[in-house]
């Protein structure tokens, strides 16, 4: 086990470190003069210029200011932005809004997606397997960027539910229907596979072992069948924060939660480097440590299961 | 069926003409692997639903003014949000643009952008992936290494950044760009469903059979392995283009995929979505149709994908 998580740390070490190296050359690489984006229209004397130019190293070669980057990165110094702000100071502003607004929304997936689904998959063929089964191809067709703006709308607007849009200081209120809307595609991925593997596992030999055993139908659901059920599951929910992450960018946006995903946009408009290439990192960060716990998870869920 | 008959008989069955067995009405009990496929497809009632859906939506890529005459792009504000009238059947947006004759045209962004970057992925994802399977060792390592990269960062937001990037050197027509930008991004799948299958068919024993007679690794690549690998990575590209259409309506949502005088349903969507309180039919009508068509591709690769899974039947 230890050997196998050695090993996989190493894997995760490359892969971070050529990701934030591809992001930082799409970032750097001859890009048009961030001096003059930063100032905008105004004109730049010279001797700012030769200021900015000396504090982040612009005149140095490309691979030099990839080392001050990564060296600054590992002490835990993301820089600054180009306006001045710590980038520190700008992911401790949006992170909580995005973990609570991707919380809310994993929340929302697992417990709609895992229920429907083990209804469905205790009843295959029936009118709500077949409703849901529809549903679901449905919502998976739905591209973010159309589900936001509808649901914004019917929601929002028309029927009055929900906050059109979360504010500067989003409550756990108004963070709901961006939630929904964030986790929609998970709910429904989560839904198909869980209906899928429960099917399967009802007709185990050891759910008719314990059924003979005397175990209550509840025991043998509850325990046997979904616990044997999840591990596929839970691998899609690892994979699926990636997604999530994505999704965030487009559901922020339109519900103007001002968290990662905004604030990244915000940063890739204006051509804040710094900005872009920190909060990718760690959003890089995230993405691989799930990876690993997920893979990890198996072995709880599966005890057959052993890395060597 | 042994695997060399298999071979056989897959080998004759993608050339229709080939073999009697691999026509639609095949009888045989030696059906090849793709017209046991076709057997089952054709009774799929998703697949005939999806197909009716992506020749409509090519129809209006190719031939637009079939479903509607008006100019899309003879706008004006004096006709604002106005409503439907015998031209315009759903009206006029923010703009005063025709609604339904704008998002006719916009299939045509969509479809080619989905179909170019589908082809990039699927010719770079067939050589890296038939590479590394076929051929294993540190060329496998290396592009499984680059594959673990390229997927380390979500499909979405690396296509915001070098798209950015992209189109800030260049400045032409935005459908290039995004055709570069998914083609670069989205080949790992591809490559990663192409490697396994292919890891799958070298060991099996047609391919050493082949190997005896003689053939070289081209000739194994090609004639032996391939057809026997394409199953999954049809189905793969086909639910691709849907995500393509999906991308590329997102990157122009947010501005940094097409942009204005181009037509595309992301940008259609982006500029409704501001106005939505006014009137919801602008962004109403290119939402339906951009699910629609990403719905329809996925529908046939799941559609496909089941007629290729034996375990199902």
């Amino acid at each position: 086990m230890a050997r196998y998580i050695i090993r996989r740390l190493l894997q995760m070490v490359v892969t971070f470190v050529g990701a934030t190296f591809v992001v930082y050359a799409l970032m750097f690489a001859n890009q048009n003069d961030p001096i003059q984006a930063l100032a905008g229209d105004r004109p730049v004397s010279d001797n700012v210029r030769q200021v900015l130019t000396e504090q982040y190293h612009l005149n140095d070669p490309f691979l030099v200011q990839y080392g001050y980057y990564m060296r600054g990165l590992l002490t835990g110094d993301f820089g600054k932005t180009l306006t001045g702000r710590p980038i520190g100071d700008v992911m401790s502003d949006a992170w909580p809004n995005t973990i609570k607004l991707a919380l809310l929304a994993l929340f929302f997936a697992t417990l709609f997606g895992i229920a429907a689904g083990l209804v469905a998959g205790l009843r295959r063929g029936s009118v709500f397997d077949n409703t849901t089964l529809a549903l679901t191809l449905v919502v998976v067709g739905l591209p973010i960027i159309v589900l936001a703006p509808i649901a914004q709308l019917v929601f929002g607007v028309k029927l009055g539910w929900f906050p059109t849009t979360a504010g500067a200081r989003p409550s756990l209120y108004g963070l709901i229907l961006p939630a929904l809307v964030l986790g929609a595609a998970s709910t429904a991925t989560i839904l198909r596979l869980t209906r899928a593997s429960v099917a399967e596992n009802v007709r185990a030999d050891y759910v008719r072992t314990a059924r003979a055993k005397g175990l209550s139908a509840r025991r043998v659901v509850a325990v046997h069948v979904l616990r044997n059920s999840m591990i596929p599951v839970i691998t899609l929910i690892g994979v699926d924060l990636g997604t999530l992450m994505a999704g965030a960018i487009i559901t922020e946006g339109v519900f103007n939660i001002p968290g990662v995903g905004s604030k990244l946009l915000l940063g890739i408009q204006t051509e804040d480097g710094p900005l872009v290439v920190g909060f990718v990192s760690v959003l890089v960060v995230v993405f691989l440590v799930t990876n690993l716990l997920v893979d990890l998870l198996y072995a709880v869920l599966d005890p057959r299961i052993r890395y060597e | 069926m042994s695997d060399l008959e298999m071979a056989a008989t897959t080998e004759l069955g993608v050339r229709p003409s080939g073999d009697p067995a691999a026509g639609p009405a095949a009888t045989a009990k030696t059906r090849s692997l793709y017209a046991d496929a076709w057997y089952d497809l054709r009774r799929n009632w998703i697949f005939w639903v999806a197909s009716a859906l992506v020749v409509l939506i090519v129809l209006m890529a190719v031939w637009p003014g079939l479903f509607s005459s008006a100019d899309p792009t003879a706008c004006n504000t004096r006709r604002q949000f106005a409503g439907p009238s015998g031209g315009a059947i759903l009206g006029y947006d923010f703009q005063g643009c025709d609604v339904f004759s704008r998002t006719v045209h916009g299939a045509r962004a969509s479809v080619l952008v989905g179909v170019f970057a589908v082809l990039m992925t699927g010719v770079i994802g067939l050589v890296f992936g038939m590479l590394a399977g076929y051929f294993g060792g540190w060329l496998d390592a290396i592009l499984s290494r680059v594959v673990d990269v390229v997927l380390g960062i979500p499909l979405l937001l690396a296509a915001i950044v070098l798209s950015k990037r992209l189109s800030a050197d260049r400045q032409g027509s935005g459908i290039a760009t995004v055709v570069i930008v998914l083609g670069i991004l989205g080949w790992t799948t591809a490559a990663r469903v192409m490697r396994g299958s292919v890891i799958a068919a070298r060991s099996q024993d047609y391919v050493a059979a082949a190997r005896m007679l003689g053939a070289g690794p081209l000739r194994i690549m090609w004639r032996h392995i391939l057809p026997n690998a394409l199953a999954p990575f049809i189905v793969v590209l086909t639910i691709a283009l849907g995500t393509f259409i999906a991308t590329e309506a997102t990157l122009s949502f947010l501005n940094i995929g097409l942009r204005s005088p181009a037509i595309s349903w992301g940008i259609d969507i982006a500029t409704a979505g501001k106005h939505v309180r006014e009137s919801a039919t602008p962004l109403v009508a290119p939402s339906v149709f951009l699910t629609l068509t990403v719905l329809a591709f996925i529908m046939l690769g799941d559609a496909i994908r089941d007629a290729f899974d034996p375990k199902l039947r």
